[in-house]
C-alpha cells in the first residue's frame, strides 16, 4: 500500500463534505439536515488537522477547537428552534414550513 | 504500512457512517450512523498526533451533541415524518450540482497532490512537549481573546436555546 500523505486526508475530507452537502440539499427531515451540518463541520476539522500535522504546528488544532465550539452552539440553538417549530406547526419537514413562500 | 491500514479502516467508518446518516429513513438509525462516523473522525485525529482533539471529539461529539440529538428525536414525534417521502423535489438538481463541485475539487486535488507529501518528522523542539501542553500554551497565550469570545458565544447559545424551547416567553 502506498504511504498515506496529506492529500489522502484532503480527499477523504472533500468526500465527507460532499456527502454532508447532499444531505443538506436533499433531505426533508430537519433533524437529519442538522446532522448533515455536523458532517460538514467534521470534514472541515479533518482538513485543519491534516494541515496542522503537515506543518507540525498546533494552530490548526486551535482553529479546530473553535470550529467544534461553533458546532456545539449551532446544534443547541438549532435543536431549540426545531422544538419550538414542532410545538407550533406539528411538523419536522423542511418544505412544509413555507409561510414566507409566495 | 499499519498507518495505511488504519487510515483505510477509519476512512471506511467515516464515509460509510456519513452515507448511512443521510440515507436512513429512521432518524435514530441516522444518529447511530453519525456516531460511527464521528468515532472514525476521532481515529483520524489520533493518527495525526492530535490526542487532545481526539479526546474532545469523543467526549463532546459522541457524548454531548449526539445525546442532545437523541433527546430531541425522542422529544419530537418523528413517526409521521418517517412514513413520508424522505427526499425533496430538488434532489436531482442538487445531486448534479454536488457532482460538479466534487469533480472540480478532485480535479484540482489531483493536479496539486505532489505538493502534499508525507509530513516530515517533527523537529527536535516540538517533541519536548505533549500535544495538550502545546495547545494550552498557544490557546491561553496567543489566542486568549478568541477563547473569551468563544465563551461568550456559548453563553449566548445556552440562553438562546433555553428561550427557544420555552413554552411561553
Amino acid at each position: 500500500m502506498a504511504p498515506i500523505t496529506t492529500a489522502h486526508y484532503l480527499a477523504l475530507s472533500a468526500a465527507l463534505l460532499l456527502i454532508g452537502t447532499i444531505g443538506v440539499l436533499t433531505r426533508r427531515n430537519i433533524v437529519i439536515i442538522l446532522m448533515s451540518i455536523e458532517l460538514i463541520l467534521n470534514a472541515v476539522n479533518i482538513n485543519l488537522i491534516a494541515f496542522s500535522h503537515f506543518w507540525q504546528h498546533v494552530n490548526g488544532q486551535i482553529f479546530a477547537i473553535f470550529v467544534i465550539t461553533d458546532a456545539v452552539a449551532e446544534a443547541a440553538v438549532g435543536l431549540g428552534i426545531l422544538i419550538a417549530l414542532f410545538r407550533n406547526k406539528e411538523t419536522v419537514l423542511a418544505d412544509e414550513v413555507d409561510l414566507l413562500k409566495w | 504500512m499499519t498507518d495505511a491500514l488504519f487510515f483505510y479502516i477509519f476512512g471506511v467508518l467515516v464515509l460509510g457512517g456519513g452515507i448511512f446518516t443521510i440515507t436512513r429513513r429512521n432518524a435514530v438509525h441516522s444518529a447511530i450512523s453519525l456516531i460511527v462516523c464521528l468515532i472514525g473522525v476521532a481515529g483520524l485525529y489520533l493518527m495525526q498526533q492530535a490526542e487532545f482533539l481526539f479526546a474532545v471529539q469523543i467526549v463532546l461529539y459522541v457524548g454531548g451533541i449526539m445525546v442532545l440529538f437523541l433527546f430531541v428525536i425522542m422529544l419530537v414525534n418523528l413517526d409521521d415524518a418517517a412514513k413520508q417521502k424522505q427526499f425533496n423535489g430538488q434532489k436531482w438538481i442538487a445531486l448534479l450540482c454536488v457532482a460538479a463541485v466534487g469533480a472540480e475539487i478532485f480535479y484540482f486535488m489531483r493536479k496539486g497532490a505532489d505538493a502534499f507529501q508525507v509530513a516530515k518528522a517533527p523537529a527536535a523542539a516540538v517533541a519536548s512537549q505533549g500535544n495538550t501542553e502545546q495547545i494550552a500554551d498557544v490557546l491561553f497565550g496567543q489566542y486568549l481573546l478568541p477563547f473569551e469570545i468563544a465563551s461568550v458565544l456559548l453563553l449566548v447559545a445556552v440562553v438562546g436555546s433555553v428561550v427557544m424551547a420555552k413554552k411561553r416567553i
